[in-house]
């Protein structure tokens, strides 16, 4: 199992002393998170894409390349690349490039973005979010496994003998997950390529996720890819962790409070509640964590939000010391031993690399 | 015998509360008026006042607490609905808006709507046909003709020419039109937002969106 951080790249006060971030801070402590996943042994890290404020990541392939290369092992991602208003052209270009750059450790996931203004910033229109998803990730794939590509559709100019420089690495394109909080279309997408499937499963009930992961599983498995237990599931999480549970939930609260997406709103018992937020000891974040499987079935990766609401990076740093010291290792021998010997692991570059060459 | 469900919704504020008081009148009559046309009415009433909260965490978080859920499943489900609202600076409460809000989209598609309101003079009164009724008809209910508004007088047995038996009238009139439109309506399934409503080649054909 893969365990990583995502980060959605705010900007927001810390509504403990008011002080902000400059862009500049807060780029900087994205990177010092991605090095620090690495050095504390998690797999994966994986960035937002956004192009209002007060976030910063517009451009995750350059974040990516600059981590890659202060990076031996860590898996870079993303959450998500928004597959509606760039050019899958693009995507496929920057993304090959950073595969070759990072020696292959990079896959990515695939989201709409809802943020309506974001679509006519881009000549696009966010009613036709799941065309476009639709459209453009059809081309995407195309671009990656097909040398010379003629391709016409609704949305971008059509292409007469394109080919999209460089070719993914070894001839192998990026392994993808597509997100979706509650879009069955988008579980049906993944479902029907046999790709990854990713749900958000932060700031929402875990029955979205539930509903989600059953229906792409389901639908997995009618595809043919496998048994609907072999699907490839990968999961969010949040959490603030202290030693005592008091001492998280006293130090967390201001943050919780003030939040952008839920502050103001229910409190942070009645949200830990009827959301996978888990604001405790380590201990209770393994023991909630463990249970997410009893819902989404053996999964294959789970990512954790640290580093929102304003949290400056010194907490973050703590956390993620956690995370790598009592929470991760635990978590693996768990999973590993609660795991059927037939669902398998997330697919990364040197697995399907290999699974090409037997096919071959 | 054939069942129907009635759900009812009063945005009343006080304790006791005519805008409840109007409601159950409502409830009673439409209930009398169905079990008339042979069927069992299971009815559920939701103060509004009660999930005020949650209602509002919806609005900012994007997902109902259970019990909220449990009230929207009701009113979605439900073959029938009587809306009460108490008319607060010329319209519908603050409250019934924002509960109107976090209906999701198709929520009251199709469904028998009886529409009534209260408020501290009957000059108020056409707050339900510029307010409520253009509300109900953007949410596609299929509303009564009849909206019953109820001013303090109507509450009142010496009032001259006796304007409660007025509004015992509206009541009865209205009641009477959701009856019917409830009883010529078959019971319908909810839809499940987490359903696939099409297959994956329809969308990659562009059909269906």
């Amino acid at each position: 199992m893969q365990f990583g951080i995502f980060t959605v790249g705010d900007v927001t006060p810390d509504p403990t002393n008011g002080r902000i971030p400059s862009e500049g801070d807060r780029i900087e402590a994205m990177v010092t998170i991605a090095l620090k996943a690495e050095e504390i042994g998690l797999d994966v890290f994986a960035t937002g894409e956004h192009h209002n404020p007060p976030f910063v990541p517009s451009s995750p392939t350059t974040m990516l390349g600059f981590i890659a290369a202060r990076t031996q092992r860590l898996l870079l991602s993303t959450a998500t690349t928004l597959i509606t208003t760039n050019d899958p052209v693009k995507i496929a270009e920057d993304y090959a490039m950073l595969q070759h750059l990072a020696g292959g450790r990079v896959d990515l996931m695939l989201g709409r973005g809802n943020t309506g203004p974001v679509y006519p910033w881009f000549g696009q229109d966010i009613r036709n979010g799941i065309a476009l998803a639709v459209e453009n990730y059809a081309l995407l794939r195309r671009l990656w496994r097909e040398d010379v590509v003629d391709w016409k559709g609704r949305f971008r100019t059509p292409l007469e003998s394109f080919t999209a420089v460089p070719r993914p690495l070894d001839g192998v394109p990026p392994f993808v997950w597509h997100g979706s909080i509650r879009s069955p279309e988008i579980a049906e997408q993944a479902a029907y390529y046999g790709d990854g499937f990713f749900a958000n499963h932060i700031f929402w009930p875990k029955e979205h996720t539930q509903r989600m992961v059953g229906l792409y599983r389901q639908r997995f498995e009618h595809y043919g890819h496998g048994s609907a237990d072999q699907a490839i599931v990968g999961l969010g999480g949040q959490v603030f962790m202290r030693k005592n549970s008091q001492d998280a939930v006293k130090e967390f609260r201001p943050y919780f409070d003030n939040a952008p997406v839920y502050g103001h709103g229910p409190s942070l018992e009645e949200f830990t509640s009827q959301t996978p937020l888990t604001v405790g000891s380590p201990q209770q974040v393994i023991d909630r964590t463990l249970t997410f499987r009893e819902y989404a079935g053996d999964y294959q990766r789970q990512l954790f939000l640290v580093d929102h609401a304003g949290l400056p990076l010194k907490t973050v740093l703590e956390q993620m010391d956690m995370l790598g010291e009592e929470v991760v290792p635990v978590l693996r021998r768990e999973f590993a031993a609660l795991k059927p010997a037939h669902v398998p692991a997330a697919p990364t570059h040197e697995s399907l690399r290999q699974a090409a060459t037997v096919a071959s | 015998m054939t069942g129907r469900t009635l759900a009812v919704v009063s945005a009343g504020l006080r304790q006791p509360s005519s805008t409840r008081l109007l409601a159950d009148r409502l409830t009673a009559a439409a209930v009398d008026e169905l079990s008339s046309r042979g069927f069992t009415v299971t009815t559920s009433v939701v103060e509004l006042r009660d999930h005020a909260h949650d209602i509002t965490n919806h609005m900012l978080t994007g997902f109902p607490s259970p019990s909220l859920q449990s009230v929207l499943s009701s009113i979605v489900g439900a073959d029938g609905l009587i809306a009460v609202s108490p008319i607060f600076t010329a319209s519908v409460s603050g409250l019934f808006k924002s509960f109107a809000d976090v209906l999701e989209d198709g929520s009251l598609a199709g469904k028998p709507v009886l529409i009534a309101a209260t408020g501290g003079t009957a000059r108020h009164s056409l707050a339900l046909d510029h307010a409520m009724r253009p509300l109900m008809a953007y949410m596609r209910a299929v509303v009564m003709p009849t909206g019953v508004y109820a001013a303090p007088e109507d509450w009142s047995r010496s009032a001259p020419e006796s304007s409660s038996a007025a509004l015992n009238r509206r009541i009865h009139q209205a009641a009477a039109e959701l009856a019917e439109e409830m009883a010529r309506r078959e019971s319908k399934p909810r839809v499940d937002p987490f359903e696939l409503s099409t297959t994956f080649e329809d969308l990659l054909r562009g059909d269906s969106l």
